[in-house]
């Protein structure tokens, strides 16, 4: 049993084995006698990427990649190929991942899985849009092509299937050509959430990349006051001038208690909302600080203490956006458990094969709250009351949580996807919102 | 930067694998040899993609009356040896060699006289061509005999002394011969073991070894923590340290 392999939110703890996969051509499944779940770089927050009791089959060991087709920008690799490594490889010589999270430590295989999107949503739809095809190895050793033209359903089952459909064990995907590795960006204050949606909708056509953060401590006049930060990569010509993020801050041990509780998440807001004088501020920055600014501290996750964070995210239809984010900023507002990083943004209506793909065109909320006992827990079921009663989804790779009930009526297809389901694999996360229906 | 030109033995290794990344990236070309013919070839796709020319040849290294072919085919597609990196080794089951000779020849054949097969061919070539690197991953094994693994140790301690004969023979025709020990790495060689705090991954000990092979070191502990444990090590009295359980 290992103790190593939580999730990124540290809720809940369990304790499962785990299994190193180091070569495509040497892997066996059937000899294990326990349920079995992919595992690549952790990040997700729940307990979406844990297996308790069961075996995590560790594919952090398979980054190699395949082949890659200069003209086109077609890169094959294996699923631990981690975006990191893809954009030290591939920046300097011209080529961006076409949809990235906000960390780039994730995995091919998790970005599949979890059908990943980023501040291009907008424009290019979630990460699982740009798959062509990758294999899926099932428990009975069948190796499966998947793409729009074989083996269809699994194609769309295991984009955004939490890992549950059986192992990918190559996927491939286009990059996207830039000539430069850094981003015209411009963040502009907003003093309220309807100045959000107005920003939102002038920005979408012009810019490639937007995001907002929100200070949703306030309550009055400036509900949703916030930063939007808007850019395009850079069309100047000095793909040269790459360079890799090198050594990064880490905690050496998680923090006595959460430094972030509500006395220190109002202070970091009213500084970060007021460190910025202008209403406008541009910036030519580095792609490494323009969508991963986390990643500098390698794990930030540490500073809520050993009891871990919930994250919490969904998605709203756009006739009401306004009304509900400003209802849910209102509940938190109430609760005094203020959210540290808060963020904020619209989806486009590029649809996603992805059966259980979490994005749909709306506006998006991504909160993280220290866990502090059962308050907490109430407060999102709370959320799930006025998220579900608006058509929206709650995001199953950041959740603890949700209910069965919930699950089902967020993803309508569930019910299909479970007959694509490889009996040998599951997940602390499938256990909980499938009990009902088993 | 002109290209040079890198033969690896034990290709498929972890540690080769990632000391192999560094050269793939100037249109190097890079000869590859192991024994398992998929690993092989999912090592050669990965260093195509990443910018180097490539070609692999499947061998087992104990089987010494393969390693005339292997060069032959390896100077087809070098037209030199800038860089020869040899990595290839096991563990072996240490319990098992301390009391069967077959099992302990066996290691010794894999992780000592391979390369003295291989190199006694190849030095004639190097001392030919008056330039070049010859790289051998050694151990911090082979610094001094332990109970825990003398069997292994033995082939690690003899492949230096080895190694620096010939690195004395060939200074003067200018070629460097480099002993690498690397301390606990964490690879499928060690996956067996627990991890504790003097693990370290098989990337930074690949960028160590490059950097070891452009600057031409002579012997290297990477980590370099490493050469101050050993120092102690090998400075403990042999009548203390006959009595220590290591």
């Amino acid at each position: 049993m290992d103790k190593d392999f939580q999730s990124w939110g540290g809720f809940p703890k369990v304790s499962q084995s785990v299994k190193k996969l180091n070569w495509l051509s040497h892997i066996e499944l059937d000899s294990l006698n326990a349920s079995v779940l992919p595992r690549g770089l952790g990040r997700s927050y729940g307990d979406s990427c844990l297996n308790d009791s069961g075996i995590l089959l560790d594919v952090t060991t398979l980054k190699r990649f395949i082949s890659f087709d200069e003209k086109s920008g077609l890169l094959r690799c294996e699923s631990g190929v981690s975006f990191e490594q893809i954009i030290n490889c591939f920046v300097p010589r011209g080529w961006f991942l076409p949809v990235t999270p906000g960390t780039k430590y994730v995995t091919v295989g998790g970005a599949i899985a979890n059908d990943v999107h980023g501040k291009n949503h907008h424009v290019a739809g979630t990460f699982g849009c740009h798959v062509t095809k990758f294999e899926l190895l099932r428990s009975n050793g069948e190796k499966l092509i998947c793409s729009k033209e074989e083996n269809i359903e699994l194609f769309g089952a295991t984009i955004g299937g939490l890992g549950l459909t059986g192992l990918i064990t190559w996927a491939e995907f286009k990059l996207i050509k830039v000539s430069s590795p850094f981003i015209e960006a411009e963040t502009i204050k907003f003093p309220n959430l309807r100045e959000f949606f107005e920003l939102s909708k002038s920005s979408e056509k012009d810019f490639k990349y937007i995001v907002s953060w929100v200070d949703c401590l306030r309550s009055d006049e400036s509900l949703g006051r916030g930063l939007f930060i808007r850019g395009n990569f850079s069309t100047t010509d000095d793909i040269q001038e790459f360079k890799p993020q090198k050594s990064r801050f880490a905690l050496p041990f998680n923090a006595p208690a959460s430094l972030l509780n509500s006395y220190t998440v109002k202070i970091f807001n009213e500084l970060y909302y007021g460190k910025q004088r202008t209403k406008t501020v541009t910036l030519k920055q580095h792609l490494n600080p323009f969508f991963y600014p986390l990643d500098a501290l390698s794990n930030w996750n540490k500073m809520y203490g050993s009891k871990g964070f919930l994250q919490y995210q969904f998605v709203v239809p756009l006739d009401n956006g306004y009304e509900v984010v400003k209802s849910i900023i209102q509940q938190i507002s109430k609760s005094k458990m203020g959210s540290f990083l808060t963020v904020l943004k619209t989806f486009g209506d590029i649809e996603s094969p992805g059966w259980l793909s979490f994005p749909k065109k709306g506006v998006t909320l991504a909160l993280d709250f220290a866990y502090t006992g059962a308050n907490v827990l109430q407060l999102l079921n709370q959320l799930d009351k006025t998220v579900a009663s608006s058509d929206g989804r709650v995001y199953p790779a950041k959740d603890a949580r949700m209910s069965a009930e919930n699950f089902y009526k967020f993803y309508p297809k569930a019910a299909e996807f479970e007959n694509f389901i490889d009996p040998q694999f599951s997940s602390s996360f499938w256990r909980r919102v499938s009990q009902k229906s088993r | 930067v002109t290209a040079k030109n890198v033969m690896i033995i034990g290709a498929t290794s972890a540690i080769a694998q990632s000391v192999a990344h560094c050269f793939a990236k100037n249109g190097n070309k890079i000869f590859l040899v192991a024994r398992d013919n998929g690993k092989l070839k999912a090592v050669e796709d990965d260093l195509v993609v990443r910018g180097a020319k490539v070609e692999s040849f499947v061998c087992d290294i104990s089987e010494t009356y393969k390693h005339h072919e292997l060069l032959i085919a390896a100077k087809e597609f070098l037209p030199s040896f800038d860089v020869i990196l040899i990595a290839h080794g096991v563990l072996g089951d240490e319990s098992e060699s301390q009391v069967s000779y077959e099992t302990a020849k066996k290691i010794l054949e894999v992780n000592f006289l391979s390369v003295v097969s291989l190199l006694i061919e190849l030095t004639k070539t190097f001392e030919a061509q008056r330039s070049g690197c010859i790289a051998v991953i050694g151990s911090v094994a082979g610094d001094r005999g332990r109970q825990s693994n003398y069997i292994y140790g033995t082939g690690k301690g003899a492949l230096e002394i080895f190694l620096q004969g010939l690195r004395n023979r060939l200074y003067k025709s200018g070629i460097t011969v480099i002993t690498i020990k690397p301390g606990f790495v964490d690879t499928p060689m060690t996956s067996h073991l627990k991890k504790g705090l003097l693990f370290v991954s098989p990337e930074k000990v690949g960028k160590e070894i490059y950097q070891a092979i452009s600057k031409q070191k002579e012997i290297v502990y990477v980590p370099r923590f490493w050469l101050l444990i050993m120092l102690v090590i090998k400075s403990i009295p042999e009548k203390i340290f006959k009595r220590l359980s290591l």
